[in-house]
């Protein structure tokens, strides 16, 4: 019992050395300047005479990556197995389009009651986060995005059904202007999750992660952390969600619902490298731009992909990220 | 009205025996190496389009090919575990308590690689295994073609013989106390090791079964893979991981309330209740109805 009220303490003591030494969030400290750069080189690339069609690839790119960045706050650091990012997603970007569809409200306001959705939806999803461990939470959670599918399929009349929903107002016309949206909302939730996750916050999620029944004996209120977690990833997923849709100018099961995407989030997300948040992005640009790369392939690209994360598993568990600023696991 | 009703007694018997077959499996696997093999829909469709690809394109028997099927899916559940589950079970960059987080994503990405390469090297649209019997019988007054009721009958008499060898000879009985206790059982001097390959083995042919007898009697798809595997997971988890009597019950339930609700509501909707129950039952008994862990 004593070696496993030791395991949960682990990223506490990490933390307050960290402090002690005058270099908090050691692994953010040496990842900043890489990331830096790259959110450089992305901010200039529309200035460097690059077509609006690889700029329209990169814009899905960078809502993919906050998706993944989202999801990563609750596999990485809560550790949840949690198959329906998806759940949360939808959730964002129909209610975002219904509300499109059928009120008045100015898009920001659509996107904002979509957002809503997406939280309520990450309230629902964390109750059986509460009561369920591993791979039940993670059949339940399958169970929701399913779920989510039918019944859009039934509401058709409102929803469109399998083919999906077109939107009255889009953003902006120009790849540009929509770039520059997306690739400012995926910095920004990078910078608001890491800021988070760097927090003393992070690092309660993570002990609850590893061991809750500890963590609750240290006196944290588990229910609180775990709710606030669910809460702030579905902010995020649905938000991205319904300016995916607004980008796209139409909303469908097969982009922002189905199983395919969620797959799509969690391959980004520990492709790029697991409890890192950056990763997450590092890792969607990367799958899509090798699934625009591999396209000659055909249909063998997915396989191309679905192996090259494999393979990432299995050989490199922790990741690209683990290859750019090396192994950060404390020992001991 | 009796005859609708009938129909839906025979056409539910058939489908949830072959869901216990495939459940069966996939809870052999749980109870005694404790993986979660998300590509257990992967391995029933190798077996399935290996059967297919024997009969249309090399012209076997139903027979041969079926046989060929099965074998099909003995190798997918042997290249499962050397591939995938034997590396990251003995990976020491993987911290324990993330293990099953690992194995659940590794199988899921295994089953798309699976399905990816089926669909390019096969075919991408829905297919049929030729039926093992020709013909059509009576069966409570309805007419139901024999091959149904033989599907029925097979998956029983593997489901039999899955019994029969866990409980009269020696390696069943160690695989049984192997997912009772795995750690008891290596230090009795037992080679876990071999337990697995026996169980992996096993677990092949119930797969292969399974997946051959659904695609004769409902057809396959490549696309498919998740929802067989959903299904599964879904009956093993009602059931309760770990108890082979739990799944099958648990297929019974599903097998019957899908096909109630594809003959009497809509068969677009038939895996909504059974959803709706899982998550219910998940709710209110987490471990299943006869869960032991």
């Amino acid at each position: 019992m004593q070696i496993q009220g030791a395991r949960a303490l682990r990223p506490l003591q990490r933390w307050s050395v960290e402090q002690g030494a005058g270099r908090r969030g050691g692994f953010l400290g040496r990842a900043i300047w890489p990331f830096a750069a790259l959110a450089a080189a992305l901010a200039v690339l529309p200035w460097l005479g690059v077509s609006a069609y690889v700029l329209g690839v990169l814009t899905l790119a960078f809502y993919l990556g906050v998706f993944a960045m989202a999801w990563d706050l609750l596999f990485g650091y809560l550790g949840e197995v949690n198959f329906g990012p998806t759940f949360l997603v939808g959730l964002g970007a129909y209610g975002a389009a219904l509300l499109n569809n059928y009120t008045g409200l100015a898009l920001w306001g659509c996107l904002a009651g979509g957002a809503a959705a997406a939280v309520v939806g990450g309230l629902l999803l964390a109750l059986p986060a509460l009561r369920l461990r591993g791979p039940y939470f993670g059949l339940v959670t399958l169970a929701a995005v399913l779920f989510l599918q039918r019944v859009i399929v039934i509401a058709a009349r409102y929803t469109g059904g399998e083919i999906g929903l077109a939107v009255p107002s889009v953003l902006s016309l120009s790849a540009r202007v929509n770039y520059y949206y997306a690739l400012g909302f995926m910095l920004l939730s990078g910078a608001v999750l890491l800021a988070l996750v760097n927090s003393p916050l992070g690092l309660i999620l993570q002990a609850i992660g590893q061991d809750a029944m500890d963590a609750a004996v240290l006196g944290f209120n588990v229910t609180k952390y775990k709710l606030a977690a669910f809460c702030l990833s579905a902010l995020f997923s649905g938000l991205a969600g319904g300016l995916t849709i607004f980008y796209l100018g139409t909303v469908s099961v097969g982009t922002v619902v189905d199983i395919a995407v969620t797959l799509q989030i969690i391959i980004a997300a520990i492709l790029g490298g697991r409890r890192t948040i950056i990763g997450a992005v590092l890792g969607a640009l990367f799958l899509i731009v090798m699934g625009e790369y591999l396209r000659p392939l055909g249909d063998l690209n997915e396989f191309v992909v679905a192996a090259l994360a494999l393979g990432v598993l299995l050989w490199a568990p922790d990741g690209l990220l683990g290859f750019v600023v090396g192994s950060r696991r404390v020992e001991g | 009205m009796r005859q609708l009703l009938a129909q839906i007694v025979v056409d539910g018997t058939v489908l949830s025996a072959l869901y216990g077959l495939g459940a069966a499996g996939f809870a052999l696997i749980f109870g005694v190496s404790g993986v979660l093999n998300l590509a257990h829909g992967a391995v029933l469709l190798v077996a399935a389009m290996t059967a297919w690809a024997m009969a249309s394109e090399l012209g076997l028997g139903p027979y041969l090919s079926q046989l060929a099927g099965v074998g099909g899916g003995v190798i997918a559940a042997y290249l499962t575990y050397y591939v995938v589950i034997r590396p990251l079970q003995r990976s020491r960059k993987i911290p324990d308590e993330e293990r099953e987080i690992f194995v659940l994503t590794a199988t899921l990405l295994w089953a798309i690689m699976i399905s990816e390469l089926l669909a390019h090297f096969f075919t991408a649209t829905s297919i049929t295994v030729p039926p093992l019997v020709q013909g059509v019988s009576q069966v409570l007054g309805v007419r139901t073609p024999t091959n149904e009721l033989a599907v029925g009958a097979v998956a029983w008499l593997v489901i039999g013989a899955l019994w029969l060898f866990v409980h009269g000879t020696r390696t069943g009985k160690a695989v049984w106390a192997a997912s009772i206790n795995p750690r008891g059982l290596a230090l009795l001097g037992f080679d876990l090791e071999r337990i697995y390959r026996w169980v992996w083995g096993i677990y092949g042919i119930m797969g292969g079964v399974a997946g051959v007898l659904l695609a004769s009697f409902l057809g396959a798809n490549p696309a498919r893979a998740g929802d067989l595997t959903a299904s599964a997971f879904s009956i093993v988890v009602l059931g309760g991981l770990g108890s082979i009597f739990g799944s099958l019950l648990a297929s019974y339930l599903i097998g019957f309330i899908e096909t109630l609700t594809a003959y009497l509501v809509a068969p677009s909707l038939r895996d909504l209740p059974g959803l709706i129950i899982l998550v219910l039952v998940l709710y209110l008994r987490p471990r299943g109805l006869f869960g032991r862990r």
